[in-house]
């Protein structure tokens, strides 16, 4: 019987980033793993969290969402900024980079509460729109703002550097330059650790209270309220929660590269992450994290045929697509539900029966 | 909104104690789809405890009825009182915690959890542990989920389908589907429980032990139940009071012996002789 | 992007009504691209009730299919004035078979498959054409002829290049007259097609209800097909029209077009074929405006967050169906 999320999965996907963990540190310590790996280590862990937090969203909450580079990039730009503030008063790396990933998930969850309030009265393709809508405007507002601090404090302005950021003071966010100068504080085992995080944020939600009335709402919005769900409430949760992490895996990002600029998060990569999930299976966070994995390296893995690479990922994705809805190899996948559904109609004949 | 003296005619049945506050009463009670008047001047009384039926032809407006006591639509005209407190205002979520829980004609179940989910998800309003305790498996989640894994247990025990708690709900068969939501909307502790035609698609033993199950259901929650339905057995057998809808009009009122022999309730049903 | 702002400062050194008048009629013009693009997207969506990512992408195959027919055209004296009627044609043809091979072997397929599916169906096309037009064509830009421009000898015998009509102090670029009488013939068309004749009534009838159209013996897979033929000619079209006015060419110039013009396709109602005329003219305008008055670099921004507060106020668009569900 196919249960959407189960205790034994959890389990398996647990150790499946452990394992993946343990192993890539013991490569990394014989030396065995390529330049082009190591650096892509900590994206792969950022595009990880990506996926499951929009997984939450678009799979257990069921609305899609076009939107979700825009979160990564108020994470990353505020989450940044933040470290680079507090580069003299907290001198160990590991701590200065855990506030700027909780600074960034506060902040990205601020985000998503303000995108939740149209979210809540719209539906479907409508609500689609509204999510790539702000993450168009996010991509904007980042592309022109300039933020400085000095010993006076924050100043901000849009468009044109008036923020008169005194000379001992630092230009930290230079609109579309983005921040330059970025101490690469993140690492793979920091990234390992946010994956955990979020699979534990993720996996306790949905199996509590408030993930069934999620699902609840994913499946029949009408009958939730009719059985007294709070359906703003919920919905809010879902959204709000998926952007802090969100947030977080975008300061975890660009805290592995010495720039950031806000169109490195447009409506591709907002794509890129919704084909992670879709590909990885629905609500399925196990897939959703191998999709991620196996998909950002993949490009890279393609590189010998070089100009074709695209093109052929590209290709790919589609008939990665067209297989995976192809009539037989669905047939086969149904056998698993088959098994379930006529065990159960043969318990009813047993109870007829007797 | 004025405070609305209650109808006695809206009484289907005639010899209820009157000290008994009744669980629901609707004051001309209507609405209109751009003109057409789909109900009008519905007033009905229903006392605790008590099975009424609502029954008509198809298209006599009484699923809509059942949607504006709910209110997945607004009504355009009078007044809903739930325990004597006016519902005016009150969305779909806020009616079912005032009391009244439903089933649909079309089943409305949540397709891809657990038959147990199913029933706690009805009891989330009833539980009070946060978002924090739930990420964090605090005290209270345990406490909390295990309380409502017992009583989602005890309420599928009414209906025998304990044994079928880890079933995915869109699997079940029909007939446990419509069960499944009948005791959904028991796990929301409701006064009134609507039913919309329960015993759609059952075959006669299947229906018999349903009439049974909404009698023990009544005996032991002690609530009350407005049902629709077309299968007129089990409408003359289980219910005290009956309300004959057409065209969005009651036409008539009373217990099934008056209905039966009612000349506008046939007339409504067989067409003029 | 250069060549807007510069188009867009050239604008604000003028007088205030002049100006005015000026913003409207660029507004227009390029409202009536996105229009155009938005009519291809919402007549797919409406009949086969998904967004079809690659729609932008196929505005891009367009405009280059159109650039190297006009390039290879060596047409004698007089008849070269027709030169960019046959390229936008023969754009027109190939984005039109583009248009249905991809129907056929991308979504055909996935006919019953989950709408999420073929979103990403539709986005893998997308890249597919973007890289094939990056392998074919590579990313250097190239400059869009100029279409609508005629040559004629002044008074002193000069030859001069004519590229707008003049109104009193007002002057209007051909590119910009002939890209909305496009647009509203296209508009008429279509809605006298989907009203009058029988094709076009089918198509109504399968976005209404595939199965019953079925069984009323309409051939649910050729008006389908017929659909994405229309919608993929259209923006073979547009795509002319868009780099006449913008002549920058390189494989992504469908993209945001192509998002905005879906964007335009929702303000209006997506499904509704005025709704997608009038929230394209309405983005155009918007755009140029908040360009004008507001700012260049911000006014994607603005322009989205009207949506978003259109949407708020109108949750299905301008012209849009609310769809009750039967409970």
């Amino acid at each position: 019987m196919r249960k959407p999320v189960s205790a034994p999965f959890h389990f398996l996907t647990y150790l499946l980033v452990i394992g993946a963990y343990a192993a890539l540190q013991v490569l990394q310590a014989r030396g065995e793993l390529s330049a082009t790996m190591r650096g892509m280590l900590v994206p792969i862990c950022a595009y990880v969290v990506m996926a499951v937090s929009l997984n939450l969203t678009v799979g257990v909450l069921g609305e899609l969402s076009l939107g979700h580079a825009g979160f990564m990039s108020v994470g990353a730009f505020l989450g940044t900024s933040t470290a680079i503030a507090l580069q003299d008063a907290v001198p160990i790396p590991g701590v200065r980079l855990a506030i700027a990933l909780v600074v960034a998930a506060l902040c990205a969850a601020v985000a998503g509460f303000l995108i939740g309030i149209p979210v809540l009265r719209l539906n479907g393709d409508y609500l689609a729109i509204v999510t790539l809508a702000f993450g168009e405007i996010i991509k904007a507002i980042f592309n022109n703002l300039y933020l400085g601090v000095d010993a006076k404090g924050v100043h901000i302005s849009l468009l044109e550097d008036t923020t008169n950021t005194a000379a001992d003071g630092r230009l930290i966010i230079q609109g579309p330059m983005g921040i330059g100068g970025i101490q690469k504080i993140s690492t793979f085992t920091a990234g390992f650790v946010l994956i955990m995080i979020s699979l534990i944020v993720i996996f306790n939600l949905v199996g509590s209270r408030a993930g069934r009335a999620i699902m609840a709402i994913r499946d029949n919005p009408i009958a939730a309220q009719s059985v007294g769900v709070n359906l703003i409430k919920y919905k809010m949760m879902a959204f709000v929660v998926s952007a802090a992490l969100a947030g977080s895996a975008g300061a975890l990002f660009a805290m592995n590269y010495s720039t950031v600029v806000a169109n490195k998060f447009d409506f591709n990569t907002s794509i890129l992450i919704l084909v992670f999930v879709v590909l990885g299976g629905l609500g399925n966070m196990f897939g959703a994290i191998v999709a991620a994995a196996v998909l950002t390296i993949l490009p890279e893995a393609l590189r010998p045929i070089a100009e074709y690479r695209m093109l052929l990922y590209a290709v790919l994705l589609i008939v990665m697509m067209l297989t995976a809805n192809h009539p037989f190899v669905k047939a086969i996948f149904n056998r698993f539900r088959q098994t379930g559904q006529i065990q159960l109609e043969a318990d009813d004949e047993e109870k007829e029966a007797a | 909104m004025a405070k609305l003296v209650p109808v006695p005619s809206g009484s289907m049945v005639p010899d209820r104690d009157i000290n008994k506050k009744p669980v629901l009463e609707c004051v001309d009670l209507g609405i209109s789809f751009g003109g057409l008047r789909a109900v009008q001047d519905f007033n009905i009384i229903i006392g605790p405890t008590e099975i009424s039926g609502l029954i008509g032809p198809n298209g006599a407006g009484k699923t809509t009825v059942f949607n504006l006591l709910t209110k997945v639509y607004q009504p355009t005209q009078g007044t809903i009182l739930l325990n004597g407190k006016d519902t005016h205002g009150m969305n779909t979520m806020q009616v079912n915690r005032a009391g009244i829980a439903r089933t649909f004609q079309n089943i409305r179940l949540f397709d891809n959890l657990s038959v147990e989910d199913n029933v706690k998800v009805a009891m989330d309003a009833n539980m009070h542990y946060s978002m924090w305790s739930g990420i964090f498996r605090l005290p209270a989640y345990w406490r909390e989920e295990k309380a409502a894994h017992e009583k989602a247990l005890e309420l599928l025990s009414l209906f025998s389908m304990e044994k079928l708690a880890h079933i995915q709900a869109g699997a079940l068969p029909y007939g446990a589907q419509r069960r499944l939501e009948i005791v959904r909307a028991l796990a929301t502790n409701p006064s009134l429980l609507l039913l919309d035609e329960p015993a759609a698609g059952m075959n006669p033993s299947e229906t018999a032990e349903l009439m049974e199950n909404i009698r023990k259901v009544r005996d032991t929650l002690q609530i009350a139940v407005l049902l629709i339905e077309h299968d007129m057995n089990l409408v003359m057998n289980i219910c005290e009071g009956i309300c004959v809808l057409n065209f969005g009009r009651i036409i008539a009122k009373g217990t099934p012996e008056d209905i039966q022999s009612n000349p506008a309730v046939i007339e409504a049903y067989l067409g003029k002789k | 992007m250069n060549f807007i702002i510069q188009f867009v400062n050239s604008l604000t050194s003028g007088g205030g009504t002049y100006q005015l008048l000026n913003h409207i009629i660029n507004g227009i013009s390029l409202g009536s691209v996105y229009a155009i693009i938005a009519l291809g997207y919402t007549m797919v969506y409406g009949i086969a009730k998904m967004l079809n990512f690659a729609h932008g992408d196929v505005i891009m195959v367009g405009a280059y299919v159109c650039f190297y027919a006009f390039g290879a055209m060596k047409l004698p004296g007089p008849l070269a004035v027709c030169a960019p009627l046959l390229a936008i044609c023969a754009a027109v043809v190939v984005c039109t078979l583009l248009g249905v091979t991809i129907e056929k072997l991308a979504y055909k397929p996935l006919r019953a498959a989950p709408s999420l599916a073929v979103l990403i169906t539709a986005i893998g096309v997308s890249y597919f054409l973007q890289n094939a037009a990056l392998l074919l064509w590579s990313s250097s830009p190239k400059v869009f002829p100029s279409f609508f421009v005629f040559r004629s000898v002044n008074d002193a015998g000069e030859t001069v290049t004519l590229r707008s009509v003049q109104l009193g102090s007002l002057s209007i670029s051909f590119v910009t007259i002939v890209t909305i009488v496009t647009c509203i013939v296209i508009m008429l068309s279509l809605t006298w097609f989907t009203g009058r004749t029988k094709m076009g009534k089918a198509m109504r009838a399968c976005s209404e209800d595939k199965a019953a159209a079925q069984l009323m013996g309409i051939d649910v897979n050729a008006t389908i097909s017929l659909t994405f033929a229309i919608g993929s000619g259209l923006a073979a079209i547009a795509g002319a029209l868009l780099c006449s006015a913008y002549p920058n060419l390189v494989p992504t110039t469908g993209s945001m077009p192509g998002i905005k013009a879906f964007t335009a396709a929702v303000f209006g109602g997506i499904g509704s074929i005025p709704g997608a005329f009038l929230g394209g003219l309405l983005l155009g305008v918007l755009e140029i405006f908040a360009k004008a008055y507001i700012s260049v670099q911000l006014s994607d921004a603005v322009v989205f967050a009207v949506l978003i507060v259109v949407l708020l106020v109108k949750p299905t668009g301008l012209l849009g169906r609310t769809v009750r569900e039967k409970v």
